[in-house]
């Protein structure tokens, strides 16, 4: 059966390698027959993955030590979900997640487009062949996930294997790679268009329409794989943190950026015809640094915690990167005629402008992330001396970064194209203006101090007002037009065009999202050792410990506190906190206790056992805020899913001045 | 070409008010690698910098004494001292045998204080993709005493 993997993975290259030459001279000779044949190729290439990912799953479910992958990263006890999900837990198994995640998007890329883009397609496929063949490279000659374990050419099984880390054997952690994994490869299909596009010499933005959706999809698991990873954060790492600036984390964050960027401009090519170079630039951007991010998560490239053990797989990915770049550098210079601007900007209060700075302030954010990330290593090669930036650096640059991007989200959206007048501006801003400068008043009355968390909440509300008051606007006027309540007025409003009231909706999550980051400057925490009966407190809650348990399973032993909690005196229920050692990989993981509440969240952890093994040693932490982070990210993907809906009426323009929302046009936000 | 002066204009502010946040912060809390034989050599330069030592915890050198925990760094045969000072739990993988690094200064008794203690397993086996922020789990229930 390992053989039957490993010819499989070596077919797929080839079958690969022969869709990129067959479309490729298929697409210069213009022979239909070989176009075909590649297509038909990209099929046969996600048969063969498939087959060979089959054979790696079944091995790790049904626990075939024989094999290196599952010995080292399966075991006999673990749960079902968590030996599927070893799939993707060690770097060969997912390399090959990778792999097979991009032939299917090429699969379903090939189909969708079976009678669009005659032209185009066949540089399509070969650009997403390329890719797939790099991957497969990897699959078959670094990181082959059908290794044997062998003494003396004879093939051994293992009685019992590692097993997966324990922090992992957690559901959301289970989904959260496979989610940045869908985001990462997703990119390549924009990528793949925009390069066919530019190849062929289309004059007009049919790669952009054809991508729109594709690009949301994409971001969209990006997003809720980063925002899974903060959950996992906060809920299983026992620190109340949910973002520590860790390279790997970073490596999520940075295509994220790029792509938030290119999905803001694209609407500029969209409706004006302008920033047709930087759009290209940027989804070459936002694919190339996918790469990246695989790449230093991989390598050790990077000084992280967690990143994969040191390998010499580095160097393939910073080959295919360094062609890769300079292939699409050469291409975008060589066809700079085609993507010439069709307007030009006007003015500084515009929404031209407005994109223009969410733009510079999204990429100068990327770079920034990016800079921090690889500073260790660049400045190792330029003094010798390896120099590393925490969290404090990343945390005094982006704090003002994420503050003037928010500002932009509240005011871009209501800007009208080309410029704006004092009149609008005056109408949109006067109360969303006021209100927020009443509630900073407010705040600093009730003795808040602290300038950023003042700046934040007053431009959550600014912008959380200009959202609503676009809804009230459009969906007043439907509304009175059609007879409805204005309930249905609204989901009618965002109906009719989902692209921008799912924007909006975007836009709110975000808001919240930062209320739910402002809320860390209120953070509370106290760490204390408790006998039984022992109390503490914290904030203005009472703990007191009513009961402290240990025992031993076959996956782990546990120590487990029960902590009675009140505030003024009113008992407010059990948390039990507690704290887990697993036998197989030998290491311990925190299940916190948490209480939940939308103005704040109770935390507490088992820190330990005192020195004398008698006391336990509890962290106990109030998070103010923190839920609306998670409802935040809801929000957010409700949006994007929001804006994936077709709008009913296809003559957006028209239609929206005539119910008489306040602006000519009608703005799309994401 | 005056409107294109207020752009610029606007473009440079922002970037440079950027580039200014990131080298003055990047001059105050950025901080030095260095291993154990270099810090010996460095002297007295080595005290009142910022550094990131690594090595790995000699077993059994890991003391708790009320919220301060002690331990020993070993790097080929060399040691050094560290105390940890800070206010976060210790990591989950923090424990004998483990690979730490240490992240403080040197004081001139030759003790390291650490603020912030960064450990990964020792080789056993490989750490997994996923978002796992540096140093920031509750130390083990073992605490260093039971061998593994």
């Amino acid at each position: 059966m390992e053989n039957l993997g490993s010819v499989a993975i070596l077919l797929a290259l080839c079958a690969a390698l022969y869709a990129t030459v067959a479309s490729v001279i298929g697409g210069i000779r213009r022979k239909p027959f070989l176009v075909v044949s590649g297509q038909r190729a990209v099929y046969s290439v996600w048969v063969l993955v498939t087959f060979a990912s089959g054979i790696l799953v079944y091995s790790l479910m049904t626990g075939d030590f024989r094999f290196a992958y599952v010995a080292e990263h399966s075991n006999r006890s673990m749960p079902m979900l968590y030996k599927f999900a070893a799939w993707w837990g060690g770097q060969e198994g997912s390399l090959l997640f990778w792999s097979w995640l991009l032939s299917t998007y090429a699969a379903v890329v090939v189909f969708t487009n079976r009678r669009k883009h005659r032209d185009m397609m066949p540089y399509v496929v070969g650009v997403l062949t390329t890719v797939q063949a790099f991957f497969l490279v990897l699959n078959n000659f670094i990181a082959n996930p059908f290794q044997m374990l062998a003494t003396d050419k004879l093939i051994v099984a293992v009685p019992d294997g590692n097993g997966l880390s324990p922090l992992l054997q957690y559901p959301a952690m289970a989904i959260h790679p496979p989610m940045l994994y869908l985001g990462y490869v997703g990119f390549a299909v924009p990528f793949a268009f925009a390069m066919g596009s530019l190849i062929t010499r289309q004059p007009g933005d049919g790669w952009i329409h054809t991508t729109r959706r594709w690009t949301l999809v994409t971001w969209l698991f990006q997003s809720t794989g980063v925002m899974l990873g903060a959950a996992w954060a906060y809920h299983v790492l026992g620190w109340g943190g949910y973002w520590g600036w860790d390279p790997v984390e970073n490596a999520s964050l940075l295509p994220w950026l790029s792509g938030t960027a290119f999905l803001h401009s694209v609407m500029m090519q969209e409706k004006k015809g302008m920033m047709k170079v930087w759009n290209m630039v940027l989804i070459s951007a936002t694919f190339f640094l996918c790469i990246l991010g695989t790449f230093m998560t991989r390598s050790g490239f990077v000084e992280s915690v967690h990143a994969f053990a040191r390998s010499d797989i580095g160097k393939y990915f910073v080959t295919f990167l360094a062609v890769g770049i300079a292939a699409t550098i050469y291409l975008i210079l060589d066809r700079l005629d085609y993507l010439k601007s069709e307007s030009q900007l006007e003015s500084v209060i515009s929404r031209e402008s407005s994109f223009l700075f969410n733009n510079l302030i999204l990429l100068a954010s990327c770079f920034a992330v990016l800079w921090g990330t690889l500073f260790p290593t660049i400045s190792e090669a330029v003094s010798g001396n390896r120099i590393a930036l925490d969290a404090e650096w990343y945390n005094r640059l982006m704090v003002p970064i994420g503050l003037f991007l928010l500002f932009l989200t509240g005011v871009g959206p209501l800007f009208a194209w080309r410029r704006t007048s004092l009149d609008s501006l005056r109408r949109n801003f006067q109360w969303p203006g006021i209100a927020s400068l009443v509630l900073v008043g407010a705040l600093l009355a009730a003795g808040v101090r602290q300038f950023y968390p003042l700046i934040s909440f007053g431009f959550c509300l600014f912008v959380a007002l200009t959202v609503i008051a676009e809804f009230y606007k459009g969906a007043r006027s439907i509304a009175a037009k059609n007879d409805m309540n204005l309930l249905r007025a609204t989901v009618e409003l965002t109906h009719r065009n989902t692209r921008r009231y799912g924007g909006y909706l975007v836009h709110m999550g975000i808001v919240l999202i930062f209320i739910g980051i402002t809320g860390h400057a209120f953070n509370q925490s106290e760490v204390k050792e408790l006998n039984k009966g022992d109390s503490m407190q914290v904030g203005a809650y009472n703990l007191q410990m009513v009961d402290l348990q240990q025992g031993e399973n076959q996956n782990y032993q546990w120590h487990r506190a029960t902590m009675q909690v009140s505030k003024n005196g009113e008992p407010l229920g059990i948390l039990e906190p507690e704290k887990r050692f697993y036998l197989a990989s030998k290491q311990g993981t925190s299940e916190v206790g948490v209480r939940p509440r939308l103005n704040e969240d109770l935390y507490l952890n088992f820190g330990g056992m005192s020195d004398d093994n008698q006391r336990a040693v509890i962290q106990a932490y109030v998070f103010p805020l923190v839920s609306w982070i998670w409802i935040g990210g809801l929000v957010l993907i409700g949006g994007t899913l929001v804006c994936l809906v077709p709008s009913k009426i296809k003559m957006v323009y028209a239609r929206t001045e005539v119910v008489g929302v306040v602006k000519k046009r009608a703005t799309v936000q994401n | 070409m005056r409107k294109y002066g207020k752009f610029a204009a606007l473009i440079v502010v922002v970037v440079g008010t950027l580039a200014w946040l990131a080298t003055t912060g990047m001059n105050e809390t950025k901080t030095y690698y260095k291993t154990i034989s270099e810090l010996g050599q460095m002297g007295d330069q080595a005290y009142g910098k910022r550094l990131r030592v690594g090595g790995d915890v000699e077993s059994g050198s890991i003391q708790r004494t009320g919220s301060q925990v002690q331990f020993v760094l070993v790097q080929d045969k060399l040691k050094l001292k560290v105390a940890y000072t800070g206010t976060d739990p210790l990591p989950d993988t923090f424990r004998d045998g483990a690979q730490a690094l240490a992240d403080g200064k040197l004081d001139k008794d030759g003790v390291f204080r650490a603020a912030k203690i960064q450990a990964k397993c020792a080789s056993k086996y490989e750490a997994k993709p996923g978002q796992l922020p540096p140093g920031q789990t509750a130390p083990n229930i073992n605490n260093g005493k039971s061998s593994i």
